[in-house]
């Protein structure tokens, strides 16, 4: 699936201070059904953003207009839990572009990875830092340049790097998935398959 | 030091840089396509199994790609995740899930890949019918669009979850491209002690390692406990890995993994079989290899074991009390929104809770043994009046031998009602949903807040301890039950 070349990302950022955040939190199962992916956005943290009438939560941070921007910053073990994509959709769905958290769940960072979504992950300090510069100015910026592995507070210029592999960072950047590399090596794999029990 | 490459025959794909491999790395490097610099491995997947939720975004991937699917020989599509569990034969009610189901079949059909929708034979949970036939193998590298696949694991085959993209990826070249993990292995000493399963081992560990405590990592489960387990049993435990973060658990096969593949649909035969054996025996890990990180436990440790917050690594022993904030890690706010979205407080006992609801099934205890183990408790009693029970069965076989060897009998008479194979409440995307702010002592996977139906609260336990639960209405420890059919 195509997704928009990521460089640099300059923004305000959503806070979302809790461990643990499950991708059935992210995206409950009963939003799976559908067979395109379109609309995700709108059921992202439902069961935490709406009650079951369909209003929305007032206590919760996506329905608190104060926070806005393309960063959602995230507890530690973000995204732990079911493998699906589903989550990660919801997110880009919805408009983040880079989940921050100074941990992340395995299949979730791949899967955000796979469609365009930049989990950065750092220390707990500087993540701790991020989070009350926002909760006491939501109108904190925050860049992250992916190129350079940075992510900084616009203001204070306090900056720490984040990893990410050369060949996904290249990926992100020119906005190219997996399966149009593996379909450039197709000839290598079929050669290695002929010489498998199948 | 250099190593002879290992030869048997077709089966020459374990090639040896260094003289001690872990089980992992002789399964791994055997099936990598291509290394890439500064980024992930192309890894081949010899089995992939698809179902109706993830799958059809990745169809049309490759529809708007123009793209085939590379090798439609090894997909095998099954119908589970929002299957009805009774009345099977009727057209399916929800017009979302019949729309994916149909997508299954239609996708199947298209790119001809084997299909086993609802109705069929063959159709069950996608990690319970995968053994079953013979499709999961060791030294196999599989894959599935559901974090569970990890179960594949208990034969000696590195099995994990993927995302959609990546299922889009195994049809069209049948790899995908990932970094090596690290290697974590798990020892548990001893024996167990009276009345404890697979389940507690797995969620004993998990609630040892937290919910993250493996990420990052493969694990390999060695010792004296699991080399007694059956099948059943260590496909419990490897399905469990993912809940504490592990891409996936394997244990190495031996006579009793040889015993259960011998002579199943999918497996190899004749002289075919002579071969695949000879390859199996190589898939140990090397005595003097070295694993990043290693635990020990002692069995007689493990009791069963019982959750009660939201996620399965905050679980403890049954006879325990709900441990204080300021003993656990991680954050204060985070334990007790998780406490008070269950309704418990600190200290509290867990023996003694009411329940209202019993699920005995998933991919996680789904399987004849499993019914075993709930019936032997059952067996001369009656269901709590207070409490509902879903008994689901992974699939047709296991639903065929519960009929055959007199389980249902015995459940009939107790009271229970036997319903028909899927993934149900497990994740609660049919009507199988346990109401807001109910109790559920489930044998599944994961007691995440809503999982089981919007405010729904999961205790996640054996299927001794839900057998334990469905006949007194309320948390009880099994042991005492299974002393009084022993005198
Ligand atoms: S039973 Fe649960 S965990 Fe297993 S495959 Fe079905 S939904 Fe996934």
């Amino acid at each position: 699936m195509a997704y928009d070349k990521f460089t640099i990302l300059k923004t305000t950022a959503v806070p979302l201070p809790i461990e643990n955040v499950d991708t059935d939190q992210i995206i409950p199962a009963r939003f799976l059904k559908a067979t395109e992916r379109v609309g995700f956005g709108d059921n992202l943290f439902r069961d935490w953003r709406y009650n079951t009438d369909g209003s929305p939560k007032a206590d919760f941070v996506l329905n608190n207009p104060i926070y806005k921007g393309k960063i959602l910053l995230g507890g530690k073990n973000f995204g732990s839990g079911s493998s699906r994509e589903h989550a990660a959709w919801a997110i880009y769905d919805y408009g983040f572009r880079a989940v921050v958290s100074s941990f992340f769940a395995d299949i979730f960072r791949g899967n955000c990875l796979n469609i365009g979504v930049l989990p950065v992950q750092i220390s707990p300090e500087f993540m701790e830092t991020i989070f009350s510069a926002v909760h006491k100015n939501p109108e904190t910026e925050i860049e992250i340049d992916l190129a350079a592995q940075t992510i900084s507070l616009v203001a204070t210029g306090e900056k720490e790097s984040f990893e990410i592999s050369s060949y996904k960072k290249d990926n992100m950047i020119n906005g190219f998935d997996d399966i149009d590399y593996l379909q450039n090596i197709k000839s290598d794999i079929q050669e290695f398959a002929s010489a498998l029990p199948i | 030091m250099v190593c002879e490459d290992t030869d048997h025959g077709k089966y020459k794909r374990v090639k040896t840089n260094k003289m001690s491999n872990t089980l992992f790395d002789k399964v791994w490097d055997g099936h990598v396509v291509k290394k890439i610099k500064g980024g992930p491995d192309v890894l081949f997947i010899d089995r992939h199994m698809i179902h109706e939720v993830t799958s059809p975004v990745a169809f049309l991937g490759l529809k708007s790609r123009g793209i085939k699917v590379l090798y439609p020989e090894l997909t095998f599509a099954t119908a589970d995740h929002n299957t009805p569990t009774i009345n099977q034969h009727l057209p399916v009610e929800d017009p979302l899930s019949a729309n994916q189901l149909k997508a299954l079949e239609s996708n199947s059909n298209e790119y001809g890949i084997s299909h086993w929708g609802l109705g069929h034979q063959k159709n069950g949970i996608v990690h319970v019918v995968g053994p079953e036939y013979g499709i999961t193998q060791p030294g196999a590298t599989i894959v599935c669009g559901d974090s569970h696949t990890s179960t594949h694991g208990a034969f000696g085959a590195i099995a994990f979850g993927i995302g959609t993209s990546e299922v889009e990826m195994v049809l069209a070249t049948q790899c995908i491209m990932q970094p090596k993990p690290q290697k974590m292995r798990i020892n548990i000493t001893g024996d167990l002690g009276f009345g404890v399963t697979p389940k507690d081992v797995a969620l004993f560990i998990i609630s040892k390692l937290s919910t993250s405590g493996a990420t990052g990592y493969f694990v390999e489960y060695a010792g004296k406990v699991f080399e007694e387990m059956t099948m059943e049993g260590r496909m419990t435990v490897c399905n469990l890995s993912i809940e504490m973060g592990a891409r996936g658990g394997m244990i190495a096969p031996d006579e009793t993994t040889f015993e259960y593949v011998k002579g199943r649909e999918f497996t190899p035969k004749g002289e075919a079989w002579d071969k695949a054996l000879a390859y199996y025996k190589t898939l140990k890990t090397d005595d003097d290899a070295v694993f990043d990180k290693e635990y020990t436990f002692a069995g007689s440790e493990i009791e069963p074991m019982i959750t009660y917050g939201t996620n399965p690594g905050m679980g403890i022993g049954i006879s325990q009390d709900i441990p204080d904030a300021d003993a656990i890690e991680g954050g204060v706010a985070t334990y007790e929104k998780s406490l008070n979205y269950m309704g418990f407080n600190q200290g509290d006992h867990m023996i003694g809770k009411p329940v209202d609801y019993v699920f005995i099934g998933s991919c996680t205890n789904g399987r004849i043994e499993d019914f075993r183990a709930f019936a032997s408790i059952v067996k001369g009693r009656h269901k709590a009046d207070n409490v509902t029970a879903w008994l689901v069965p992974g699939s047709h076989i296991v639903e065929a031998a519960i009929k055959d060897e007199g389980l249902l009998d015995i459940f009939t008479e107790a009271g229970f009602v036997l319903r028909q194979p899927g993934c149900s409440a497990c994740l609660a995307m049919n009507d199988d949903k346990i109401p807001a702010g109910k109790y559920a002592v489930s044998t599944s996977n994961r007691n995440f807040e809503g999982r089981q139906g919007p405010g729904s609260r999961t205790l996640l336990a054996s299927p001794l301890v839900a057998a334990a639960a469905a006949v007194t209405g309320k948390v009880t420890d099994p042991r005492e039950l299974m002393e009084e059919l022993v005198s």
